[in-house]
């Protein structure tokens, strides 16, 4: 995960909320945040808590790690809950082209404590774990100096500490973090039931993004009408973004939601018409290359099979291939894969090889039709969303490069599969070279 | 639930992927409700398990070495309209 990526500080709009104190240059520090930020409030009392909740309840924040679940909703099936729950503030930002929560927590922890703080008086917390793994040293060290910091001035009700949980792929999926905190081995686990919270050792579990409760921190400050005062009706605010792939100044970028995405990529320097877009993540899906008009938002991005994700906004550079791009990213996911579940551990390998296989040109006549077979059967049947992650992207693919596809599949590739990778697939190897003739 | 619907149980089957190691016994006992993927673990409808089925659908569960295969209820909401043609077709 050795993803090099800095701030993108587009000072030409006004939508700077999370990103507040770096934009204006300003450092990490307490008093800086407080400077810019003002102290977030004292919830000693029910009805300031109350009045928080509403806000957050009406100002339509979705969870910022990929899933997009409601935020009010899942505070309040914890704040319903008997014992005092245990927070978990995930900052595992286990996809490798996103940078997003890193940065934030290098360039305003104070914001994400302070969100945490808020949500952990809304559902009673006993405790909250800032969970980043060691290897994003840059985040994990600007945490560990903010905790201190306001250890020092005793500033927080709600006990907090750093935990460093194994950087993988799924090890930042809710389940898996919980199994990992409660001493377990950091897999995901089976949870028939996904409207129960989770529990170590009987207490429930709320597990937050990062950029989430950096989110919430500003509600709880300015209230749900500043908060919806910028973005769509339906999905308000804004979000973080990493710009990855083939832009001139890749970086973390604070959007309005619903913002184009072509003029996100404007603002990081699109050299050209993309080949395609990558939208979320790894376990996302592109978009045609020509489609940058689309707003990035939920509703819209749903339309395409493609969605907001861990916001991710990957391109794909036009002289590149996307069925070999695909490929190396689906070999990734099934190297990720925890080899629990049967589908995932025997599915998405047999997948990454027919997408190898038809990237190089050494496809079989009947590689297609079982491509789409077993992109039929695999998804809906793990216990995270690992494979169905990989299945949407590898669907999406069939669908963006589809004439580039039938060619692939008449053992014609394009000149792209020999452009390097785009995007940082840590452990892969290369692509085998698959030489004519392997495969009648 | 939503105002004016009404909800009925059924029984459902459900996998649990991480226990499952494709033992198969369950589509061999119930292959109008579970069928095998290539890999050999099981694919199990969503349709609720009819009545009828209901017996080799305990068996299937009871006989999994894994312990993988579960019945589970669940509770679905019936539309107002279906509803109405029942009362109406009495």
């Amino acid at each position: 995960m050795t993803t090099t990526t800095t701030t993108t500080t587009a000072t030409l709009r006004d939508t700077s909320r999370l990103l507040a104190v770096a934009d204006n240059g300003g450092g990490p520090d307490l008093d800086t945040h407080l400077q810019v930020h003002g102290p977030a409030p004292q919830l000693t009392r029910a009805a300031e808590r109350d009045a928080v909740s509403d806000a957050l309840s009406r100002c339509g924040l979705t969870g910022r790690g990929g899933a997009g679940f409601a935020t009010a909703r899942k505070v309040d099936l914890l704040a319903r809950q008997r014992h005092r729950p245990l927070l978990l503030v995930n900052a595992m930002e286990g996809e490798p082209a996103s940078a997003k929560d890193r940065v934030l927590l290098e360039r305003s922890p104070h914001l994400v404590l302070d969100g945490a703080q808020v949500a952990a008086s809304l559902v009673r917390a006993s405790r909250i774990v800032l969970c980043v793994p060691a290897e994003h040293g840059g985040a994990a060290h600007a945490a560990h100096v903010a905790l201190a910091e306001r250890a020092r001035r005793h500033l927080d009700p709600v006990r907090m500490e750093l935990a460093a949980p194994p950087a993988r792929y799924a090890a930042g999926e809710e389940s898996a973090l919980a199994d990992w905190v409660a001493g377990g081995s950091g897999l995901p686990t089976f949870r028939p039931d996904k409207g129960q919270p989770m529990t170590v050792r009987r207490s429930p579990v709320l597990v937050q993004n990062a950029e989430t409760l950096a989110h919430v921190a500003l509600v709880a400050r300015h209230g749900d009408g500043w908060f919806r005062s910028v973005g769509l009706p339906e999905a308000a605010g804004t979000t973080l973004v990493t710009v990855a792939g083939a832009v001139e100044r890749p970086g973390v970028m604070e959007v309005e939601l619903g913002t184009p995405v072509g003029r996100i990529l404007d603002w990081a320097g699109l050299p050209g018409p993309p080949g395609g877009v990558l939208l979320g993540g790894y376990g996302g899906a592109w978009i045609d290359g020509s489609d940058l008009d689309v707003p990035f938002a939920p509703a819209a991005l749903r339309q395409r099979g493609a969605a907001v994700g861990a916001g991710v906004i990957g391109v794909l550079s036009a002289g590149a291939c996307g069925v070999a791009e695909t490929a190396r990213l689906v070999a990734y996911l099934a190297d990720e894969s925890a080899g629990q579940c049967g589908p995932c551990m025997f599915g998405l390998p047999a997948v990454a090889e027919d997408l190898d296989r038809l990237a190089v040109g050494a496809a079989d006549p009947a590689l297609l039709e079982r491509l789409r077979r077993r992109l039929e059967v695999i998804p809906g049947r793990g216990a995270c969303g690992l494979p169905d992650g990989a299945v949407r992207l590898a669907q999406s693919a069939l669908r963006v490069f589809g004439s580039d596809v039938a060619n692939h599949a008449r053992r014609r590739p394009c000149p792209g599969w020999a452009h390097g990778p785009t995007f940082p697939t840590p452990g892969v190897r290369r692509m085998s070279l698959w030489t004519t003739g392997t495969r009648r | 639930m939503d105002h004016g619907h009404e909800t009925v149980s059924e029984l459902q089957l459900r996998v649990d992927p991480v226990a499952c190691d494709a033992f198969g016994y369950c589509a061999e006992l119930l292959p109008e409700l579970v069928t095998l993927d290539e890999w050999g673990y099981p694919i199990v409808s969503d349709r609720a398990v009819p009545p009828a089925l209901l017996e080799l659908a305990r068996r299937a569960v009871a006989e999994c070495p894994r312990r993988a295969l579960s019945l589970e209820v669940r509770q679905r909401a019936v539309k107002p309209k279906r509803v109405r043609l029942a009362s109406s077709r009495r």
